[in-house]
């Protein structure tokens, strides 16, 4: 339970290793590389932008071949995508890929290519479909949709609004023409929205036939392609047709490339990691020959790392003393039983150097008070068993996820407990089962071992308030440890231990008043002393917190008034402890759900039929219980660590420890150990 | 039967019907919002999807009262109500968890909405966006103490 202590190093090496000291320190990934401090005017920094914006491509590029693998070739992998993390992948097979990259990326680039052109293809499928579309109405037209006629004919083809027939079309086309009438009309087709006709009539005709064909809303067609319809749409169906072809073609030519996807993932990753590499190149200050470097290792890997790059590059590697306005990363280190609750620090923020790393002491409380609140033996069982299939079956997933796996693992076990204490088994499942099949009606089988919450809740209430001012305590108790650490021995007596004295004395004073004793069914008698003795105790508290709490200011009425505000703060403790009813509460809640879902199992009676529907019932209804009160435990636990422990002690306000490290988004390069 | 009963029943129904609209509510605005953020990043599903979910506890938290409620009518377990007044006293027992059930589960839903905004552009705060609805959430543990407190001990 520490934050762990970390050295400075500045390192200065000949140009000639500058590509070697880099990909050592990326590859180790144990430095946060910092730079900002160095700054001397003979110093030049080279510009990297363009050489990284190339390598960005690049790696996006990869990235978009892959999405499209998975789309054209998709990957057989066993068991769940999330939890497989990233594929180990031999030193040899990346120095392989990194020589060989001028072919991925031909191939890369490939692919990128058969899906712009399949992009295309589906392009031109839909100018087919639409011009076919457009057709449709026009096929039984003999000639192309341009035709205006012969040297003595003119031929109207275009569109009506209103359906016509032949014969009233004829007789509004040839109105008002001199004999003899040479007029042919025709009605091609006929929907609701538009009617398409042909007219041919003589060429001395044409003004007056169009003008009679006008007033009922003749219109020639929009521009359509130049040709007889039936072929234009039969040029389109056949086009249509190549055009699938090849894009199942380009389909399979990307498949084809379905081999090569592990090389692929590793140059996306090489490509990104060389990317990162001339990012912190351009910040790096250099003379004629030489490079300089400064940046953050853990203590522990200091000398080792200097060792390494002396020996290897012969670079000059030095310790340096952190400055004032600088703040060191946070690295923090915990035993196996508190590492996974780091997470939940993380989350709220890392604590600085030279302060209390809470995680080890808060991984603790966090493991009880989840226990407490989902306190049922079958899914805390259910939770630990799953927790522990799934870590040993994907032992490389993701760090974070594993944490989390191991979070949950241990609060498994913390909810079996705390089931078994509140008689709590898929609620009363067992006794359920009991009576509805097997007849049995006697006293309930499994008997909690401590007691049932719903037959009393308000002695759990009690307990769990209690549980609340140990939480809290603790938090006050780091807070003065702090403040001890720093030799400030009267904060600790004015701001801590008279906190002590006078909740301690409240409490004592609360617990054998018969206010209390009616409240909670609960009676306490103490000797007379005790009761003296608590009086003082919270007298003196209380004079000190009056006195000593505005201990800055000279003004004395400032300094009480600021006592009295802080005696106030009482309330604050008072409504921090009640909220610790909420252990209760969700308690509560799971184990009365889970007997309403067997209740509701058990309401077909026995037979087969009920024994189906109660097992259709009790494993439905039980996975959503666990699921909701799993959340809502989750969110609560942690409420109350970072709202009522961490408000008693805790302020974030650490740095995160970014090494400079390889950029792996896909593959996990498995690395002879060096250091 | 008793009006006791009518009104033990009336308190029992309120609980689950008016809680449980308050998480329909919260849920619903909120999923709206984690619908859209999906939409433009689906890696952001499952932290969404539990932002969604906490406002849906009210309507649990309603169901609970209910069957204690129902568990000691003699309904579903417990002796029949014989008069009015012991009726109403369970009647207004149920009331804190349907009243404040019903507000808090729609006001957590609209800070769940902000909290799925917020994870959206910085899904690495995720945990200071989950505490949020959490705090509103604290009002409807109070009043279900309250109620299962006070329907116990009737």
């Amino acid at each position: 339970m520490a934050i762990v202590e970390m050295q400075k190093l500045s390192i200065c090496a000949n140009k000639k290793h500058r590509k070697k000291v880099l990909e050592t320190l990326q590859n180790l990934g144990v430095m946060e590389v910092d730079t900002v401090h160095i700054d001397d005017p003979d110093l030049k920094k080279m510009d990297t932008a363009s050489m990284r914006n190339t390598f960005v491509k690049s790696a996006e590029s990869f990235d978009r071949a892959l999405k499209l693998l998975a789309v054209y070739a998709p990957e057989n992998r066993k068991g769940i995508a999330a939890l497989n993390g990233r594929d180990p992948v031999a030193r040899a097979k990346l120095s392989q890929v990194v020589d060989d990259r001028q072919k991925y990326l031909d191939d890369m680039t490939q692919v990128l290519h058969a899906d712009k052109e399949m992009t295309e293809c589906r392009g031109n499928i839909t100018k087919d479909e639409t011009m076919i579309a457009a057709l449709s109405p026009w096929l039984k037209l003999g000639v192309p949709l341009g035709f205006t006629g012969t040297k003595t004919t003119a031929a109207l083809i275009g569109t009506l609004p209103d359906p016509i027939t032949d014969d009233a079309l004829y007789a509004q086309a040839s109105a008002g023409l001199e004999e003899p009438v040479c007029v042919s009309a025709e009605v091609i087709s006929s929907s609701n929205e538009m009617t398409c006709i042909s007219v041919l009539c003589l060429k001395r005709d044409e003004a007056r036939v169009e003008e009679n064909l006008r007033t009922i809303g003749f219109a020639r067609p929009a521009q359509l392609a130049d040709g007889i319809p039936r072929e234009l749409t039969a040029t389109a169906e056949t086009d249509i047709e190549a055009q699938k072809k090849k894009i199942s073609e380009l389909e399979s030519e990307i498949a084809s490339f379905g081999k090569e996807r592990e090389e692929f993932r590793i140059a996306a990753d090489y490509y990104r990691t060389r990317a990162e590499k001339y990012k912190l190149l351009g910040t790096i200050p250099q003379s004629e020959k030489c490079f300089f470097l400064e940046g953050w290792v853990t203590k522990d890997k200091a000398d080792r790392v200097a060792k390494l790059l002396t020996e290897r590059y012969g670079a000059l590697v030095e310790t340096e003393k952190k400055a004032d306005d600088e703040m060191e990363p946070t690295v923090l280190h915990n035993n196996r039983f508190s590492e996974p609750a780091e997470a939940i620090l993380e989350s709220y923020g890392l604590p600085q150097h030279g302060r209390v790393d809470p995680t080890c002491i808060m991984s603790i409380f966090y493991v009880i008070f989840f226990g407490m609140m989902l306190s049922d033996a079958g899914y805390g069982i259910l939770m630990f068993i799953t927790c522990a299939i799934l870590l040993k079956k994907y032992t490389n997933m993701d760090s974070g996820l594993k944490r989390m796996l191991k979070l949950f693992f241990w609060c498994g076990l913390s909810t079996t407990f705390w089931g078994f204490m509140y008689g709590g088994f898929f609620g009363d499942a067992i006794d359920t089962v009991a009576k509805t099949f097997f007849g049995c009606t006697g006293d309930t089988i499994l008997k909690p071992l401590w007691f049932e919450p719903l037959s009393n809740p308000m002695r759990l209430l009690v307990w769990c308030m209690l549980f609340g001012v140990i939480h809290l305590y603790t938090g006050l108790g780091i807070k003065g440890y702090e403040m001890l650490k720093s030799h400030d021995v009267k904060g600790f007596i004015c701001d801590i231990v008279s906190w002590y004295m006078f909740l301690t004395g409240l409490i004592f004073l609360l617990l054998p008043s018969d206010l209390f004793a009616s409240i909670s069914g609960m009676s306490f008698h103490f000797p007379a002393f005790v009761g003296q003795l608590s009086k003082w105790v919270t007298i003196i508290g209380m004079v000190i917190i009056l006195l000593m709490s505005g201990r800055g200011r000279k003004n004395w009425a400032l300094r009480i008034a600021l006592g009295a505000y802080d005696l106030y703060g009482v309330t604050s403790w008072l409504s921090d402890v009640l909220s610790y009813s909420r252990l209760l509460a969700l308690g509560l809640a799971t184990g009365v759900i889970a007997n309403v879902i067997n209740l509701m199992a058990s309401m077909f009676g026995g037979g087969v039929v009920g024994a189906i529907l109660f097992v259709v019932i009790f494993i439905f209804g039980h996975l959503l219980n666990i699921g909701i009160n799993a959340l809502g435990a989750y969110v609560h636990t942690n409420r109350l660590q970072y709202v009522e422990f961490f408000g008693k002690f805790y302020d974030a306000g650490g740095r995160p420890f970014k090494p400079f490290h390889t950029e792996d988004k896909y593959i996990e390069i498995k690395e002879e150990q060096v250091l | 039967m008793s009006m006791g009963m009518v009104w033990a029943i009336l308190g029992a129904a309120l609980s689950t019907a008016l809680a449980g609209i308050g998480s329909a509510w919260g849920v619903g605005i909120a999923g709206q919002a984690a619908a859209g953020v999906v939409s433009e990043d689906p890696d952001q599903f499952a932290k969404v999807l539990l932002l969604q979910l906490l406002p849906g506890t009210q309507g649990i938290y309603g169901l609970l009262v209910t069957f204690i409620t129902l568990s000691r009518i003699g309904i579903l377990g417990g002796t029949q109500i014989t008069d009015t007044h012991t009726g109403m006293m369970y009647f207004f027992a149920c009331l804190p968890i349907a009243i404040v059930g019903l507000i808090s589960a729609y006001h957590q839903g609209k800070t769940s909405v902000a909290s799925i905004g917020l994870v959206a552009k910085k899904p690495d705060q995720f945990g200071k966006a989950m505490l949020f609805p959490a705090m509103v959430e604290t009002y409807a543990i109070l009043s279900l103490l309250v109620s299962i407190l006070a329907v116990t001990n009737i």
